[in-house]
């Protein structure tokens, strides 16, 4: 890539002409997923490693697991040691921007540059199937009788499970400090704790109770999406039911602080090409995963709403001052 | 009768030459990094997941599996040979295996591991064929308060393996649960203990706290020891397999390990390392010769490697009964099924019974593989305790901090490495047992989250934990633990065997 921008303005003309479509754009990306391998952020850097390299987007991509402390350890790693280098890329979601805020984080998402949101889920709230809430308004019932009473069980707290949970009990009326909210470490063990009716809701992303749903053996009760989902298309959204919230768990695809507006766009291409393959439409199709693209000037907005939105939301529930 | 026809079309399935194949390149695999301290099966799948997105599913899953067993197995060879625990797992089975290897038995200690693990994966996979259904709604009733009994139950009998002083030995736990709050709480979400260093945040590693103290703290002592050491390490004394006395003393761990990893691990919040400790405690309190607890007791290996590898076999049944991960490695081998469009919950056995079964099939051809590999180098593995100490110690230096360093490339675990490994050598020097610390960190949190969210649940009502017949059933088991050898001496006016110190 360095060989297409020394050349400068003259250079550029002749440079981009040799490339035919069968030769890779970019010779080298390093894209860190700032999670254990296995993980959705982790899962998402190899998806996009597979596509680039398949459709010869990029010549050679690796990836590179930086784990720890919601994302925040390889985005401090990644902000530090790659300031002005196009070849790196970072994996991250709406779970860094809660993490930031809950670890005071001292590095911030706006310290890099964002290229484009990729894809997304939404959260859901389920029962089990004998439970006595049938609906998201026995819910809201049960929780304005006694908030306490309803205990929520989801991810670690301050995640995008709890500020769901935060979000939708302020959004009754209800102080959001009172959800009584039961963190679970792994997906397996908060789903077991429902099943076995030991709480009175799960909070998760969807795709975490389909299967379950599917078998009847838990009723999903609502989603956060701003329609029906094709996956579920039984299911009420929290607005139908009077609920004014909507949020995504998205993930995203930024480069590194202080690159070029040029290198910037080049990248921005990149994975728009990325976005518009085949292989990336199969490659969603095969995990599950919504396509929720969002790049340039519409994304950073939508970053810069969620962030502020977070900050409020954890201050509601007191997990930040 | 159906699942049998079932079962034998699976190995069928499993027993294609090309399957068998990805069996074989499984397990040499998994062993390879179970070796290495840090490195373990999950990584390793994690990282062979887009390699094998090629493949075809039940080729790929057998040799997932197959990496699973293997990883198991090699973890507990290099607990044995190099006292350097790689999994969290096989930590209890330094404790008596390395004894073993220095007297001249690792031949023994490693035979009855891979046998013990053998016989604990069959009769673990049979159960998980047959009862899979029935176990699952069991581990399912569990809840907060039951966890919080079952660790109440694990805390009061690890206390066998404190060694002779129960000051010390408590001084090490608290040592170990001190740790353990290391980093955010999950309940709260605030940090705790990480003095602003955000690499504490996620708390302190088993494997890296296990690895620090046992081999880095070891070599330390050894360098310290320096000349005036007298202990003399013998590769080989007698037999290199188990004599007859070995296969008399082991059967019963074996068995009474597979009866304790197998539920244990089908539990969502069990996992491998509670059965292990229970385990070791039990073959101490039936041991007849209790004074070899400590200076290499062939049970003591035996029981906690059957445990390990029956609730590795535990762990597949929320996964394949309800598409529930309850361990890193399970939730990687759903990212698997995943890929091939599978989603592993209640339907899974309907929807794909052919791959469900050749799965189940393959982890009886793996577990068979493992042994028919693993015992004739038994003899060769030894031998890697002939090395001159010099070098086997700088081997074992660069091994685990490579091990370590390859889990989580960071300056801040290298340096928790190198003080875990100084704390390690003056715990040694000054007599305090090392397995209590590490214990401490794996309970302790396990059980603060488990009564915390009992609490929560019942919104303060601190009845909630004895209002359900299981919690009170692992109650009065450890209130037996505790109180045991204190009603046996005063009915029968003699003193309980007590173990001798582990160190």
């Amino acid at each position: 890539m360095k060989h297409l921008f020394s050349g400068a303005l003259l250079a550029t003309a002749v440079a981009v002409a040799p490339f035919g479509a069968a030769f890779a754009e970019i010779n080298e990306l390093k894209i860190i997923a700032p999670a254990a391998p296995g993980g959705g952020w982790d899962q998402t850097a190899r998806s996009i490693q597979h596509v680039l390299q398949s459709d010869k987007l990029v010549e050679n991509v690796q990836v590179l697991n930086v784990p720890g402390a919601g994302g925040t350890i390889g985005l401090a790693q990644f902000v530090n040691s790659s300031k002005g280098d196009p070849n790196v890329m970072i994996v991250g979601g709406y779970v860094m921007v809660g993490a930031i805020i809950t670890n005071r984080s001292p590095v911030t998402l706006a310290e890099v540059t964002p290229i484009a949101r990729l894809t997304g889920e939404y959260e859901a709230i389920a029962v089990p199937a004998n439970s006595p809430l049938k609906s998201l308004a026995d819910l809201v019932a049960a929780l304005k009788a006694d908030p306490q009473k309803v205990s929520w069980a989801g991810g670690s707290a301050g995640g995008t499970d709890h500020i769901t949970a935060g979000l939708f009990t302020k959004a009754i009326g209800i102080d959001p400090r009172k959800v009584n909210y039961i963190a679970f470490s792994g997906g397996g063990e908060s789903l077991a704790s429902i099943l076995g009716g030991k709480v009175t809701v799960g909070i998760s992303s969807l795709s975490e109770y389909d299967a379950q749903a599917k078998a009847g053996k838990l009723r999903i009760l609502g989603v956060s999406s701003a329609e029906r989902l094709p996956e579920a298309p039984d299911v009420p959204t929290f607005k139908e039911a009077g609920i004014d919230v909507e949020i995504q768990n998205w993930r995203m695809i930024a480069a590194a602080p202080g690159i070029t507006a040029e290198q910037k766009q080049e990248l921005s291409q990149t994975i728009e090409k990325m976005v518009k393959s085949k292989a990336w439409t199969e490659m969603l199709a095969q995990k599950g995963w919504a396509n929720t693209y969002l790049s340039g000037a519409a994304f950073d907005a939508q970053l810069a709403k969620d962030i502020a939105a977070t900050q409020t939301i954890l201050k509601d529930i007191g997990l930040a001052q | 009768m159906d699942t049998f026809a079932a079962l034998s079309q699976g190995v069928m399935v499993a027993l294609q030459p090309m399957n068998l194949l990805f069996a074989f390149v499984g397990v040499m695999l998994g062993t390879a990094v179970g070796v290495l301290p840090g490195i373990g099966p999950a990584l390793t799948v994690a990282l062979l997941l887009p390699i094998t997105f090629k493949l075809d599913p039940a080729g790929s899953l057998i040799m997932f599996a197959g990496i699973y067993y293997g990883g198991m197995y090699g973890g507990s060879t290099a607990s044995i040979l190099l006292n350097t625990p790689g999994e969290s797992a096989s930590i209890v089975t330094a404790l008596e295996g390395n004894k073993m290897a220095r007297a001249g038995r690792g031949g023994p200690a490693l035979a009855t591991a891979a046998i013990g693990s053998f016989v604990a994966g069959t009769i673990a996979t049979i159960g998980l064929a047959l009862i899979a259904p029935t176990i699952v709604d069991l581990a399912i009733s569990f809840g907060p308060e039951d966890y919080f009994a079952l660790m109440v139950l694990a805390f009061t009998t690890v206390s066998a393996a404190f060694g002779s002083s129960v000051t010390r030995g408590l001084t090490s736990l608290f040592i170990g649960l001190s740790l353990g709050l290391i980093g955010i709480d999950l309940q709260s979400g605030q940090a705790r203990l990480s003095f602003g260093v955000p690499d504490l945040l996620d708390g302190v590693e088993v494997t890296t706290l296990a690895v620090a103290l046992f081999a880095i703290g070891e070599t330390l002592s050894v360098v310290a020891a320096g000349a005036r050491a007298d202990e003399i390490i013998e590769p080989v004394k007698g037999s290199v397999f188990m004599n007859r006395e070995d296969w008399k003393r082991s059967w019963k761990p074996w068995l009474r390990g597979t009866f304790l990893g197998f539920p244990i691990g089908a539990m969502p919040a069990g996992g491998a390392e509670i059965p292990t400790f229970l385990s070791y405690a039990l073959e101490k309190r039936l041991c007849r010769k209790p004074g070899e607890f400590g200076n290499g007791a062939i049970e003591g290996v035996a029981g906690p490697e059957a445990a390990n590898n029956a609730a590795a076999a535990g762990v597949l049944v929320p996964l394949l009964t309800l598409g529930l991960p309850t361990s890193a490695t399970a939730a990687i081998m759903l990212a698997g099924f995943q890929q091939y469009g599978m989603n592993p919950g209640p339907l899974l056995f309907a929807t794909n019974p052919d791959l469900v079964w050749g799965l189940i099939a393959s982890l009886f051809i793996a577990n068979g593989m493992l042994l028919v590999l693993n015992l004739p180098l038994v003899g060769l593995w030894v031998r890697l305790l002939a090395i001159p100490r010099p070098w086997l110690y700088g081997g074992i230096l660069v091994f685990a901090t490579l091990g370590t360093l390859g889990a989580n490339p960071s300056l801040v675990e290298l340096g928790m490495l190198l003080v875990f490994g100084l704390l390690g050598y003056v715990l040694r020097r000054y007599d305090y047992p090392i397995a209590p610390v590490v214990v401490g960190l794996i309970l302790g949190p396990l059980a603060e989250q488990q009564l915390r969210r009992a609490l929560a649940i019942s919104v303060g009502d601190p009845l909630v934990l004895f209002q359900s017949p299981v919690a009170l059933t692992l109650y009065v088991l450890s209130a037996l633990a505790l109180f045991g050898p204190l009603l046996f001496y005063v009915i029968t006016g003699r003193k309980a065997p007590v173990g001798a110190d582990e160190d």
